[in-house]
């Protein structure tokens, strides 16, 4: 494929392992984190760290926008889904995640009008062709997704079409990166950071990870180079004792961001106080929810929804883990009550999710990683 | 520290090897999927209640001896929106789905059978275009439609319409396929390109805003298995043909069904241009998706370009490869070696493939 498989070139990524491994202390262990879903999925899908060495470890991070939505989130879905005269709309998927008594796929099964979108302009178009029905969408993602958001409601207001309301739990980078780099238990080394969201927000709100905590964030593309490029670009700034905002993906990413789209983020949302995030809690001015100009498509305010916090488990140690303070196996629910068939916590709703890869395949990294000794 | 990890990765492999049982309280869409949902259903509720020695084996087709004669059995529900779709139709699908289980099974198909299920308000041409469509297919594949059976529900209960087909195919003697029989050194290969009727099929929905280019492979394989046959005889260890769930679930069923491990050389896989574009789009890996017109091969070493080379000389079978091989570990496991010099693991599909956001 044109323009695909140049960025997949495996002698340019031997080439990068190498400079990637000169760079590197062998004393030394180096945590870096990716932020973003997608790149964890780029490492997965081209076995990215078996071109990386041993001491250099990737912690994949809080960025899946599907998998951090509280229990208590989906319940609320479920609740407007089960109106009668409700069509239900979300992304693909969102539909497996479970709630504190099923997923949106549960309440489809038992007959809820639940259907799949590609964008929100999908679930507008819906309630177009729908006029006797209610049509909601459940918005989910970072500041990536936001603005599809953003723009529909603002076609659904200059249209005057009422039977379409959204139920909003975008939520932004910075604060949970903030809440990361606050916790105690966690040292990291440098962040690989998140391209899709970066080409809205752009590369200065990450400034404050190279001010008040030295450490390197290098904005990366999604594609396997870009990625190994990422992190030979983190591995110069720590050899040479730099911490910096670095932007890799600069084909795709401005340094200020989309200002349009940040201008239409102000004009329809605003910042809600607190939001939680399944496995990591609370974290405050997390998330975004509708501007008193669009509260008539509020589906929060249109609905009733309990409203009910569903707490994680108490067992549940999916913030260790995503902190990567524990290993999967150590928590105390890990593969009992939390298994990728009925999964309780963050990092196993995922497939890619720490916890259910290492169930999944825990018996083979460990063998190749005697192998590899 | 290390014991601890080692007790629970050995308690982890222990539920595993449970009998699968099915306890859900609703039927949902993964149930149907093909991956590890289906799986569950299938073993934890139909296979552990009906349990006999054919049905135990859980092929594509069951083996059966009646008075000296093999015979291989099977039968296949169809039920697909659209109708019609670029490079086929229900009707074609119907004839080729069931002919296709019979043959991986290493049987010539003989007869067929079919029941339809009609919704009430159906346009009387529609239906007449499906059957001209099945009539066509079991023609070109020799096999008579020689019995059947018709229902219509009121309007609403089903999409237009279901076609059931069973099918009878005489086995070739001088192959005895069983999974149980793939060893470490074998060769796996692919009949043809790989996700051509799934991603047809998504596109024809014109769900997606995304036009491109794509037919269904619907076709029968019975030739391809014939050339197989003929050029590896008892070197054929196993076939099947990779529809719901596509070659991933294929190979990962090889795979814990002989305690094998087995590598696939993800670059070595034929997918057309255009279908491996659209999967890159949508967030879908080709290998999870579904085909109808080809088949998966496991075969002794010795016999593998053999193999290989039938196949190729074989109408439909042209673009036909040696995708990845069989190792003794990991055990039950697929991995795929990827063109970017990586290895990850290929698992089973856990509902349907659904697009990502991210």
């Amino acid at each position: 494929m044109k323009f695909v498989d140049e960025f997949r070139d495996v002698e340019l990524a031997r080439a990068l392992g190498t400079k990637i491994v000169s760079l590197t202390e062998p004393d030394r262990h180096y945590k870096i984190m990716e932020v973003c879903g997608g790149h964890t999925h780029t490492i997965y899908k081209h076995g990215i760290e078996d071109h990386l060495p041993e001491n250099v470890e990737l912690v994949h991070g809080p960025g899946c926008p599907v998998c951090v939505i509280p229990m208590g989130r989906v319940d609320d879905g479920i609740a407007i889904a089960k109106d009668p005269n409700v069509i239900f709309t979300c992304f693909g998927d969102m539909m497996r995640v479970p709630g504190g008594n099923g997923s949106f796929l549960d309440a489809k099964a038992e007959g809820a009008d639940i259907r799949f979108v590609y964008s929100p302009l999908d679930a507008l178009k819906m309630a177009v062709n729908n006029p006797e029905r209610e049509v909601v969408f459940y918005a989910i993602g970072f500041e990536t997704t936001a603005p599809s958001t953003a723009l529909t409601l603002m076609r659904a207001k200059a249209e005057g079409i009422k039977n379409f309301s959204v139920m909003c739990n975008h939520v932004t980078i910075v604060p949970p990166l903030k809440a990361l780099m606050e916790s105690p238990d966690l040292r990291l080394d440098a962040f690989i950071g998140p391209g899709h969201v970066s080409t809205v927000v752009g590369c200065r709100p990450y400034d404050f990870l190279t001010k008040d905590y030295n450490t390197p964030i290098v904005v990366a593309g999604f594609e396997p180079l870009d990625l190994l490029h990422s992190i030979s670009m983190i591995m110069e700034q720590l050899d040479e004792g730099r911490a910096e905002v670095e932007n890799q993906y600069g084909r795709v990413v401005p340094w200020e961001g989309n200002l349009r789209a940040l201008q239409v983020l102000q004009e329809v949302f605003e910042l809600r106080p607190y939001f939680e995030w399944r496995g990591l809690g609370f974290i405050s001015q997390s998330a975004l929810k509708l501007s008193d100009a669009y509260s008539d498509f509020d589906a929060e305010l249109r609905y009733a929804t309990p409203g009910v916090r569903v707490a994680d488990p108490k067992a549940c140690q999916c913030g260790e883990v995503l902190k990567g303070v524990i290993k999967p196996w150590e928590c105390k629910v890990f593969g009992t009550a939390c298994t990728p068939e009925n999964p309780i916590g963050t990092c196993m709703v995922s497939s890619e999710g720490a916890c259910a890869a290492y169930y999944n395949f825990g018996r083979f990294a460990r063998s190749k990683a005697r192998a590899d000794a | 520290m290390a014991d601890l990890e080692e007790e629970v990765l050995a308690r982890i492999e222990r539920q595993r090897k449970l009998k699968a049982r099915f306890r859900d309280e609703h039927i949902t869409m993964a149930h149907g999927a093909g991956g590890k949902t289906t799986h569950t259903l299938v073993e934890g509720l139909f296979a552990s209640a009906f349990s006999n020695e054919a049905l135990d084996e859980l092929g594509d087709a069951a083996c059966l001896e009646v008075d000296g004669a093999m015979l291989s059995f099977s039968t296949d529900g169809h039920v697909v929106k659209p109708l019609t779709f670029p490079g086929g139709c229900i009707g074609a699908l119907a004839v080729h789905g069931t002919l296709n289980d019979v043959a991986v099974s290493g049987a010539k198909p003989l007869f067929l059978s079919v029941a339809f299920v009609i919704e009430e308000g159906l346009d009387a041409d529609v239906l007449r275009e499906q059957v001209a469509a099945m009539a066509e297919a079991a023609q070109k594949a020799g096999v008579p439609i020689v019995t059947g059976d018709t229902k219509v529900v009121e309007r609403g209960k089903c999409d237009g319409m279901y076609i059931v087909t069973a099918g009878i195919g005489l086995r070739d003697p001088r192959v005895s396929l069983s999974s149980k029989t793939i060893k470490p050194g074998d060769q796996i290969l692919c009949s043809g390109t790989v996700a051509d009727h799934g991603t047809a099929i998504m596109l024809a929905r014109g769900e997606l805003e995304l036009e491109a280019d794509v037919e269904s492979d619907t076709a029968p394989v019975w030739e391809l298995v014939r050339a197989l046959i003929e050029s590896a005889g008892s070197d054929l260890r196993v076939m099947r043909d990779p529809t719901r769930g596509g070659v991933a679930t294929v190979l990962n069923e090889f795979a814990q069904e002989a305690n094998v491990g087995m590598t696939v050389d993800e670059g070595a896989v034929p997918v057309n241009p255009v279908v491996r574009g659209a999967c890159e789009i949508l967030g879908i890996d080709p290998m999870y998706v579904a085909n109808e017109g080809k088949l998966i091969a496991v075969v002794g070493p010795e016999s593998a370009d053999a193999a290989l080379e039938a196949l190729q000389s074989t109408p439909g079978g042209e673009q036909a490869a040696i995708i990845g091989n069989v190792q003794e570990q990991p055990e039950g496991m697929v991995l795929v070696r990827t063109g970017f010099g990586g290895t990850r693991i290929m698992d089973m599909l856990i509902g349907d493939p659904l697009p990502r956001i991210c």
